[in-house]
């Protein structure tokens, strides 16, 4: 199977308050469709590692390649545009844009990817909106919808550019235990149907339990 | 590659929702650069009413020839090894009018810097009215040239130039002497020269310098009726104004002429320095208020996008998570300054614009300017221009900073912060 993320000996140092090594020697590898979560005690690293995967802490040492290619070294422009094709996130807490509304919090990336014109991209929203069964919230300001609204409004804005890879930082953290559901379900879904790769940092036994699998981390390190 | 399109929606939709900090931010460069306009425009008027005071009525050069005593003695040019002492110099007596002066203004016509060169006569008069005798000055113009080039008719309260020039032995006086003498248009009045000659011309009208000494002493004919009534041939001519097409030109021009011609040229800069020094201070304190209050107007931007960003925090690290660079995040708010840059100063300028209005239909009478009804308003374009340059610059620097650093802003720390 293809490999969507693959990291070589990855290592990060913390030098505030005083030294310290946040992750060691991290291989790690994602493969299409493959839904995993990343699990381990507050302080394990980690969140750390997962916002290196994601490009936005370029400060480590060692490599990371996505879909083949090394991101490591490349300059900010270059891997804002790398997130912007081909990650989504989805954070604990929902991170909408307050003052614009639904559909054009979700319309944002791919308005800044510039590939596809507005009616596209909208009908794509559209569609996103749709299969989150969400879609009568288009035109409500973002401040206005629920937390579990707005988290999968979080889901399809990360969905809008069909990336390869969603990544999410207690995407269930903030959530009732119904609207959590609601969330692996989707995210299961959205593995199966559109062999999308997930990566999901989780405090949630259960939650990791259903995906397909479990990174344990410890001081740093991958446990398994 | 940057896609403004989107760049200036975020900034829309951040300055709609902070309507009231943007309407803040907006009227502090309204304002600044509407006083600026209106500070500019109200100075600079006043300064060209002023100037004009003087500079309508002051030739750029006069040339005229003054009684002096010969720099060097025949004694001392015929014993020039010897030791020679004169007591007593004395000028010669001779006639006080400019030698060959047709040719010299022909010569001056000719030049490309001149505009025009006009001669005058000037005389020493009494005016004689009744029993009453006052000490003046009697001056013969070319009434139709002295109006197209020295705005003449500018200060003529009653009466006409025209008549002047038609109506043969005509005076046109000084208001203090009308006023003294109690004279009004038709009277006569006579006119004694210092040779003896008396002469009754009849008066066509008054004029008002606005200053006090002219208005008391000086009156005009013309230049044939005060040739007759001195005797002297239509040749005489004792005084010649020379008006350039730029002022600046004036100080070279009459060294050159003091020299080619044994003549006493003054130019404007010399005979009128201090009033520059005035021109100059004036604008100087326009300038300085104006620029004070666009920095206050830039400081206002600058804490108001300050406060926005600390507000659009997540706003900032959600934009970079999905892809926004921090340079897209640098525009979005120096797009935001910008718009309230151009947005805040053309209203500015309508502002600046309505008050110079006013203040030019503001009434503003004085007994020294009679021909001025309202404040001087000077509505030079350049004025708008510089105004909007002025509010763009300053709100590029108030939007430049805050802006910098909101593209600084590490997301991983503001994500992992909450």
């Amino acid at each position: 199977m293809e490999t969507v993320l693959h990291t070589k000996n990855i290592n990060k140092y913390f030098n505030n308050p005083m030294p310290f090594q946040v992750l060691k020697d991290i291989n790690l590898s994602v493969k299409k469709g493959e839904f995993a979560s990343i699990m381990g005690k507050s302080g394990c690293g980690k969140s750390t590692l997962l916002y290196i995967l994601s490009t936005m802490d370029s400060d480590y040492e060692g490599e990371l390649y996505i879909n083949g290619d090394l991101i490591t070294g490349r300059d900010g422009d270059t891997l804002s545009r790398i997130r912007n094709e081909h990650i989504g996130f989805v954070f604990q807490f929902h991170y909408l844009l307050s003052e614009f509304t639904v559909l054009e919090n979700i319309l944002l990336p791919a308005k800044k990817l510039g590939v596809k014109s507005h009616q596209e991209i909208t009908h794509d929203a559209i569609e996103k909106l749709q299969m989150l069964n969400i879609e009568h919230l288009a035109h409500k300001k973002a401040s206005r919808v629920s937390g579990g609204e707005k988290q999968r409004i979080a889901i399809a804005r990360a969905l809008i550019n069909n990336p390869t890879l969603i990544m999410g930082d207690e995407p269930t953290g903030n959530l009732d235990s119904y609207n959590a559901d609601n969330v692996l379900d989707i995210f299961r879904q959205l593995s199966i149907e559109q062999g999308l790769s997930l990566l999901v940092v989780t405090h949630d036994a259960d939650f990791a339990a259903r995906t397909d699998r479990i990174i344990t981390m410890s001081d740093g390190r991958i446990l398994s | 590659m940057i896609n403004w399109r989107i760049i200036l929606s975020i900034a829309r939709t951040h300055l709609v929702s902070k309507r009231r900090q943007t309407i803040t931010a907006g009227l502090g460069v309204t304002f600044g650069i509407g006083a600026y306009i209106t500070l500019v425009c109200f100075m600079t008027g006043l300064n060209g009413m002023l100037d004009g005071l003087i500079l309508d009525q002051t030739p750029h050069i006069h040339i005229f020839n003054e009684i002096e005593p010969s720099q060097v003695q025949p004694l001392e040019q015929k014993f020039k090894n010897a030791f020679t002492q004169i007591h007593s110099i004395r000028p010669k007596q001779r006639k006080k009018n400019i030698h060959n002066a047709f040719p010299l203004i022909e010569n001056l016509t000719h030049n490309k810097d001149v505009m025009s060169a006009l001669p005058q006569v000037s005389a020493q008069v009494f005016y004689i009215s009744g029993t009453i005798e006052l000490g003046g000055n009697l001056t013969g113009i070319l009434p139709n040239e002295e109006v197209i080039y020295f705005n003449f008719d500018k200060y003529i309260v009653s009466g006409t130039s025209q008549a002047l020039q038609n109506t043969p032995n005509s005076i046109l006086l000084g208001v203090g002497i009308a006023e003294k003498m109690s004279l009004s248009i038709g009277d006569r009045i006579q006119v004694r020269t210092a040779s003896g000659m008396v002469q009754p011309l009849k008066i066509i009208g008054f004029f008002q310098s606005g200053i006090a000494d002219i208005d008391n002493a000086f009156s005009y004919s013309n230049i044939k009726t005060v040739q007759q009534l001195l005797g002297e041939p239509q040749s005489y001519v004792t005084d010649i104004n020379v008006k350039l097409f730029d002022m600046e030109k004036a100080v070279s021009l009459s060294r050159k002429l003091e020299q080619q011609h044994d003549l006493k040229a003054v130019d404007i800069k010399t005979a009128n320095a201090q009033f520059e020094t005035g021109t100059t201070i004036r604008n100087l304190i326009t300038y300085s208020v104006s620029i004070t209050l666009l920095i206050v107007a830039g400081f206002g931007i600058y804490n108001i996008l300050n406060m926005l960003i600390y507000e659009k925090m997540n706003d900032i690290a959600i934009l970079k998570a999905t892809g926004f660079s921090g340079k897209d995040v640098q525009y979005i708010f120096m797009s935001q300054a910008l718009i309230i840059g151009v947005l805040g100063g053309g209203l500015g300028l309508l502002l600046g614009f309505l008050l110079s209005i006013g203040i030019d239909h503001t009434p503003f009478e004085t007994e020294s300017l009679p021909t001025i009804t309202t404040y001087p308003i000077n509505h030079d374009p350049v004025f708008y221009v510089i105004g909007i340059v002025f509010a763009l610059i300053s709100t590029f620097f108030a939007g430049y900073l805050p802006a910098r650093k909101a593209r600084k802003i590490d997301p991983v720390q503001i994500i992992r912060g909450q």
